[in-house]
């Protein structure tokens, strides 16, 4: 399919081959089939969301720390997918980018998928001072910009991050928003907004 | 959900018919958090002892104690096209009709059935083959909602509270019993899906959140527990009795994936390792859950 896919392809059984894979490659066998014979589609949630992308099979293969040559091929191609906003532009509203932050909607079997899907950054992430109930999955995102300034660079590295957080750290926990389409262009200009505009509240 | 729990406990409260065990600590309000930082772990527990504090006023009338009393009668009595008892005809791997200890000791191996089965899979199979339910009837609801609630849901809460304060004790032994443990392991690692995410992703290591909400890690005896206690349980959140297998598909509904079907090897398996995991720990029986 893309450039991505195939890399990975190409790199899952070089993993298989190259080194004891930290899952146990029968019992991964069998939890596979278990898997596709086991679950059924509902809602919006097809039964094709149990195959794994060429990255997720690699992430699979290695207990989530492929070696370093992989890890390299992957992440440039993942970052090589995102795509940026047309005006060259990367920020957007702050205000708009908290509500999105706040929801956790989408893509599960009870959601509309006529409706937009939230940002899901409070589940893991403390973001804002004002929002004490956040997760601790990722770091924390507090003074995200006052410590790191609010430079071209910088902008563009959040873009990308949220765009596709696999670009930066093959296996990350964080789902690479952009690129699985839960995520458009304004929205992530608004997280970016969120956490590097000066006058949010992550950076007062 | 964190902020919703004390106004859902006195709807509960009010609209339940548990109304004469009010908790004398009045139910706070989600109180206006101070605008702090730093992680507030204080703050955490101390939202977690609320609800310990009102789980264990809530003991002396534990919901659940309803669904085990249906769930008795449920049990011995003659039901189904061949109107025979599950106390006369179901083995839970301890004898047939016993239900002492039964559910800590499962998921287990059953050579009748030839699969591993958790409790709640154990009596779906006993009702389809000792007393003729169709498993397909069974299949299209098995859970409860706010009108409804299954018969398994009864029988497993029975069970369950047959095994109360009883220390788990899955026979990792028994070389099937181990496999589907090591086939669950994996099913926990694997990622996929729109999100990457697997059952690891929150419940693979110790010490994480979501919003406020606590996540046990499963891969240890401490986590493990934590994941299997008050299940089958009555949920605040909607006032119904739930089951294990519910819980386990909830989860795949939150990471994304479709849904795993009822009663099946997927959900075993998980079972298994979760549960297994858990060996040695105490099992409160049958709770209430947020």
């Amino acid at each position: 399919m893309t450039k991505n896919t195939f890399l990975a392809a190409m790199a899952a059984p070089l993993l298989a081959t190259a080194l004891p894979a930290a899952a146990d490659a029968d019992y991964r066998a069998k939890a596979i089939t278990v898997i596709k014979k086991d679950f059924q589609p509902r809602g919006q949630a097809s039964t094709d969301r149990l195959a794994e992308d060429g990255l997720q099979a690699v992430c699979n293969r290695s207990g989530n720390q492929p070696p370093d040559y992989i890890t390299k091929r992957i992440e440039a191609d993942q970052l090589a997918g995102v795509k940026y906003p047309a005006d060259g532009k990367l920020i957007g509203d702050w205000k708009s980018g908290e509500k999105l932050a706040q929801s956790g909607r989408g893509f599960t079997w009870t959601d509309d998928p006529g409706l937009p899907v939230g940002g899901n950054c409070y589940n893991c992430h403390q973001i804002s001072p004002k929002e004490t109930s956040f997760g601790t999955i990722g770091p924390s995102l507090f003074q995200f910009g006052k410590l790191r300034g609010n430079s071209a660079d910088i902008q563009k590295y959040v873009y990308s991050k949220i765009y596709n957080a696999k670009a930066f750290n093959v296996c990350s926990e964080m789902p690479r928003f952009g690129h699985a389409g839960a995520l458009g262009e304004k929205q992530i200009k608004d997280l970016v907004a969120l956490l590097l505009d000066p006058e949010s509240p992550v950076n007062k | 959900m964190r902020r919703h729990l004390m106004s859902s406990l006195c709807a509960m409260l009010v609209a339940g018919g548990v109304t004469a065990q009010t908790p004398k600590k009045p139910a706070v309000k989600a109180t206006v958090k101070p605008q702090v930082a730093t992680p507030v772990t204080e703050e955490k527990d101390a939202a977690t002892l609320e609800f310990e504090k009102f789980r264990a006023e809530m003991e002396d009338s534990n919901p659940a104690e309803l669904f085990e009393m249906k769930g008795e009668e449920q049990w011995k009595t003659p039901r189904g096209p061949k109107n025979v008892a599950l106390a006369d005809t179901c083995d839970l791997g301890q004898g047939v009709g016993k239900v002492e200890g039964a559910y800590v000791k499962m998921p287990r191996y059953f050579a009748d059935a030839d699969a591993v089965m958790d409790a709640e899979r154990r009596i779906v199979w006993c009702m389809v083959e000792k007393q003729g339910f169709k498993f397909d009837d069974i299949a299209k609801k098995p859970f409860a909602n706010a009108n409804f609630t299954p018969d398994v849901t009864n029988l497993v809460t029975y069970v369950a509270g047959h095994s109360r304060n009883m220390k788990i004790a899955v026979p990792l032994k028994d070389p099937k019993v181990l496999e589907a443990w090591k086939i669950g392991q994996e099913m926990a690692a694997y990622r996929a899906g729109p999100y990457d995410f697997s059952c690891n992703t929150c419940h693979g290591s110790d010490g994480k959140r979501i919003r406020m909400q606590n996540l046990p890690n499963i891969s240890t005896a401490e986590g493990a527990i934590k994941g299997v206690q008050g299940w089958p349980g009555y949920r605040m959140t909607g006032g119904v009795m739930l089951t294990h297998q519910w819980r386990m598909g909830d989860c795949f509904r939150q990471q994304r994936f479709p849904q795993p079907k009822y009663a099946s090897d997927a959900v075993a398996y998980l079972l298994t390792y979760m549960i297994g995991n858990a060996n040695g720990q105490v099992y409160k029986g049958p709770g209430i859950k947020r």
